[in-house]
């Protein structure tokens, strides 16, 4: 039983607004009240940080799901498979698989070694100082690029939802956006934006089932019907095959390869996401938050399959592309063509909901890594009290804030899970070869480790400001210049196995060597969990 | 020193060498490794597999195999079949394998059996 589907018509939205903005501005003020309940004892820097600890596995694996699944899962892999096809369902397989390395290799191991940062880890048993430094820097670096997707994402949403199709409505829609998740963090710390994450999750994953099901009843719960319909809108057969997007030519192709490598590394270097290990009192819980996470998400990116292809059937992937918010915009107007004004109000603020959530969770990563790596550990070289520590967070999550505000007028437009991708590939290359060397490498030294960090940090961000993303093509941010000498959009494929190779270059030229008991307590401290078991008594 | 308030005194007086050398925490860490490398090794080959055949080999992959379902949706599919199915068998290897000779030898440290004799520098800490 296939219905022909009714045109959307997108200027019927704006009517809409209201509704809309009713929704948003319940779900803030529920949400806000749950903050503010949730840090009635945010007081030490385990508090705000690491929410005391006080997390069971299942909270905190919803947590990450709520982290992990941002805009770029929900807006972002639902355009791109309704436009390219098959070829956006990849972002899925990729977002997902990488998973397993962060169970495998990297979660446990490094919730009994740190205390709220990754920086913790890494400079356990090599030199505090540079390596404390440079992990901060890439962390901050990786958040920044993460705001950026999440901020552009806002703009898209809005620009839908209120027709606002100019530069200085869209700008000042991302400033609201900035300044609501300012005050998230700054009121709430690490306990209320978890909760936030939980509540917003759940809502998430609803609010997808109900339309999956939808879609599918449509096309009496038979996915091969579906994907006839997808193909048979987009006049297309190979919407069904891969190669639409990456397929054209040789250096695309190596493009694609260079995503896959990108995202499937990407998330077990992610500071939010490696920060979220610690609010959980054990390893146990730590491994059971991650397989938790791992059916949500997995369940969640099926779900992404068929809004996808169904957002390309039902809705037509030129309404989606001529929608103001362009290819973001399928999800919200999937929603609209299902239940109309009512869904994708709900929609629409649960996709609001998940952008401001994100940015709180980035936010509380970048200034924890300011503040505990930076300020108390380099500036005050570790005799800063914790009180003083949190007002050094407090004011860096400003900081940041209005930083991702102008970031994200600037990256207005561009798809965010590209986006996102760009993140994956710059935590990749700057945190997970020191990561997987200092967990498993007993001779790993401060120089490699340096070496690798800022290696891969500077040859992914140069690779991309001299790549078709930043100038020289029709979507570039730049598009009146052209630098672009480097062929590929995203630079995973060279920048991943630079900083491999420079970590080990920079280790076998160290002539210093490591404190042997250093590399021996943690080594024992990562397997066993001696001395992490038990969370701090409040 | 001392900035981590969840270090118990035990565990910081602990020679981590000495529990390093054991035979019990060589078993540990030869069970965590002989399992976690192979399977990121063979979960890393299968997705780059499938990522290679989505990118060079897109007639196979646009083989229909049931209605317009194909081989590469079908591949993908299995992709989340398979990290599932990798999950379930972690935490039931870890929870048998792992767990009790870990939850061992950290009693053993936090009772005192490996305390550094006479040693004075307490508190070899996280920093």
């Amino acid at each position: 039983m296939i219905t022909i589907p009714a045109a959307v018509d997108v200027a019927a939205l704006k009517d809409t607004t209201l509704l809309n903005m009713g929704i948003f501005a319940l779900f803030v003020a529920v949400t806000m009240v749950i903050v503010l309940r949730a840090s009635r004892n945010n007081k030490t820097a385990a508090d705000y940080y690491a929410a005391g600890r006080s997390f069971t596995g299942s909270q905190n694996g919803t947590a990450i799901a709520g982290d992990y699944l941002s805009a770029a899962s929900f807006l972002g892999i639902t355009g791109a498979i309704a436009i390219n096809g098959y070829d956006g369902f990849m972002y899925s397989i990729g977002f997902l698989v990488a998973w397993l390395v962060a169970l495998l290799l990297v979660a446990e191991l490094l919730r009994n070694t740190g205390k709220y940062t990754m920086a913790d880890v890494l400079s356990f048993r090599l030199r505090q100082r540079p390596v404390r430094i440079a992990a901060a820097i890439s962390t901050l670096a990786v958040c920044f690029f993460y705001l950026l997707a999440q901020m552009a994402g806002a703009g898209s949403l809005i620009s839908l939802l209120l027709g606002i199709s100019d530069w200085g409505g869209q700008a000042l829609v991302i400033i609201v956006v900035g300044a609501l998740m300012i005050m998230y963090v700054l009121i709430g710390g690490m306990k209320g934006t978890t909760w936030v994450q939980i509540i917003k999750a759940c809502l998430l994953i609803a609010g997808a089932a109900v339309m999956t099901l939808w879609v599918l009843a449509i096309y009496g719960f038979n996915l091969s019907s579906l994907l006839g319909g997808a193909a048979e809108a987009a006049n297309n057969p190979a919407v069904l095959n891969p190669g639409l997007q990456y397929g054209k030519t040789e250096t695309s192709k190596l493009d694609f390869m260079s995503l896959a490598l990108a995202l499937v590394l990407g998330t077990a270097a992610l500071p939010h996401v490696l920060m979220r290990f610690y609010t959980v009192p054990t390893a146990k819980e730590a491994r059971k938050s991650v397989v938790w996470s791992i059916w949500l998400i997995g369940l969640f990116y099926i779900f992404t399959l068929v809004l996808g292809y169904g957002a390309a059937a039902l809705v037509g992937a030129d309404t989606i592309k001529g929608a103001p918010g362009g290819v973001n915009s399928a999800a919200p107007l999937l929603a609209f063509h299902l239940g109309g004004p009512l869904l994708l109000g709900f929609i629409s603020a649960v996709a609001f909901a998940t952008i401001l959530a994100v940015v709180a969770g980035l936010t509380i990563t970048a200034a924890a890594s300011f503040a505990h790596d930076i300020y108390a550990n380099v500036i005050a070289k570790g005799k800063a009290d914790a009180e003083t520590e949190v007002k050094v967070a407090r004011r860096t999550v400003i900081v940041i804030g209005v930083l991702a505000i102008l970031g994200g007028i600037f990256a207005n437009g561009q798809n965010v899970a590209f986006l996102v991708a760009l993140a994956f590939a710059v935590a990749a290359s700057a945190n997970l070869p020191t990561i997987i060397y200092s967990l498993f490498w007993r001779r790993f030294t401060t120089q490699g480790a340096v070496w690798s960090m800022y290696g891969g940090l500077a040859s992914a961000i140069i690779l991309i400001a001299l790549s078709p993303v930043v100038s020289g093509g029709a979507t570039s941010m730049i598009k009146d210049a052209n630098f672009a000498v480097f062929p590929l959009s995203n630079p995973g494929i060279v920048s991943i196995p630079l900083a491999f190779l420079l970590g080990w270059l920079g280790t076998v030229l160290d002539k210093r060597q490591e404190d042997p008991s250093k590399q021996a307590e943690m080594e024992v401290r990562s397997l066993t969990g001696v001395g992490a078991e038990k969370a701090v008594e409040h | 020193m001392g900035n981590d308030a969840r270090t118990p005194a035990a565990a910081a007086s602990a020679d981590f060498e000495e529990v390093q050398a054991t035979q019990q925490f060589k078993e540990l860490r030869k069970r965590h490794r002989s399992f976690v490398f192979p399977m990121a090794l063979a979960f890393l080959l299968w997705y780059f597999a499938y990522v290679i055949l989505a990118a060079y080999a897109v007639d196979f992959m646009s083989t229909k195999v049931w209605g317009n379902i194909n081989v590469g949706l079908i591949m993908g599919l299995l992709q989340f079949v398979t990290t599932f199915g990798i999950t379930g068998w972690y935490v039931s290897y870890s929870n048998r394998r792992l767990d009790p000779i870990a939850a061992d030898i950290r009693h053993g440290i936090e009772g005192h059996e490996y305390d550094k004799s006479g040693s004075s520098t307490l508190g070899g800490g996280t920093k």
